[in-house]
């Protein structure tokens, strides 16, 4: 007893699919540097100690790559497993697990940029 | 009453075989690349999760980051961190191949396969690099 509209609301195009494809160039492109610095500034460290972590953690640049960096890492990864669940998740779970991935993100993403000011801030 | 189908539409339908039938196909260095592209994207967003528990602990204090940092340090922490290393690089390399197909470049059935190795190669030759200097610098 379902009306034509029913069927097919939700099949098909979303009209949301360039938003989704340009948001994840975008943030590809700024995972690059940011990641490469990331990575580049663990290995300067490796063998370092808890003074030395967050001694490099909170100078101003260090800060300010590392919150930009976390804001770029989530988003990227909130819009790649969207398109995993979207791709292999047919059942109920499926809303469940895009509403997971994303809350997710985000919380991940806050929780990250709190460390990062605390540590900034701390004295 | 007895001319209903036995089982339910909805039952066929999950039946039915989905595309793309992968298991059907040869494996190719563009498939793989393809699916390691997507696996490896799923393996950092795990190591995502570890970055910030990384940053909480060094927030908390010397205490929490100790623990945390021993964890790393430890042989299966290294084997782990090796392996979201690679991960990363491949999923660098790959990402950037994709960047610079979005601008119309390299589609070429022989470009494919070049830009296809030079991403396996690199990957292997930077994770290899990262963790040379990495350790040496650690002593």
């Amino acid at each position: 007893m379902r009306s034509p509209l029913a069927r097919a609301e939700g099949l098909g195009s979303a009209k949301g699919g360039v938003k989704h494809w340009w948001a994840e160039r975008v943030s590809a492109v700024a995972l690059v540097p940011l990641t490469v610095w990331f990575l580049g500034s663990v290995i300067a460290h490796a063998g370092g100690d808890y003074d030395a972590a967050v001694t490099w953690l909170r100078t101003p640049l260090a800060s300010l790559a590392m919150i930009v960096l976390l804001l770029a890492l989530f988003h990227h990864t909130a819009l790649g497993l969207q398109v995993v669940i979207e791709d292999y998740v047919h059942s109920d779970a499926k809303f469940a697990a895009l509403f997971a991935v994303r809350l997710g993100c985000l919380a991940l993403a806050s929780a990250g940029i709190v460390a990062t000011l605390r540590i900034t801030f701390s004295r | 009453m007895d001319s209903k189908p036995s089982i339910s539409d909805e039952t066929v339908a999950r039946r039915r075989p989905r595309s793309p039938n992968i298991q059907i196909y040869r494996p190719q260095l563009t498939s793989v690349l393809s699916i390691a592209n997507r696996v490896t994207g799923v393996v950092l967003s795990l190591g995502a999760v570890g970055l910030v528990i990384w940053l909480t602990a060094a927030s908390m204090g010397p205490r929490a980051y100790g623990a945390v940092h021993s964890v790393g340090a430890s042989w299966g922490g290294r084997i782990v961190l090796f392996g979201f290393t690679f991960a990363f690089f491949l999923h660098l390399c790959g990402g950037i191949r994709h960047l610079v197909w979005d601008t119309v470049h390299g589609f070429e059935l022989r470009a494919i396969y070049i830009s296809g190795w030079a991403v396996v190669a690199g990957s292997v030759a930077l994770t290899v690099a990262a963790w040379t200097v990495g350790l040496l610098l650690a002593g």
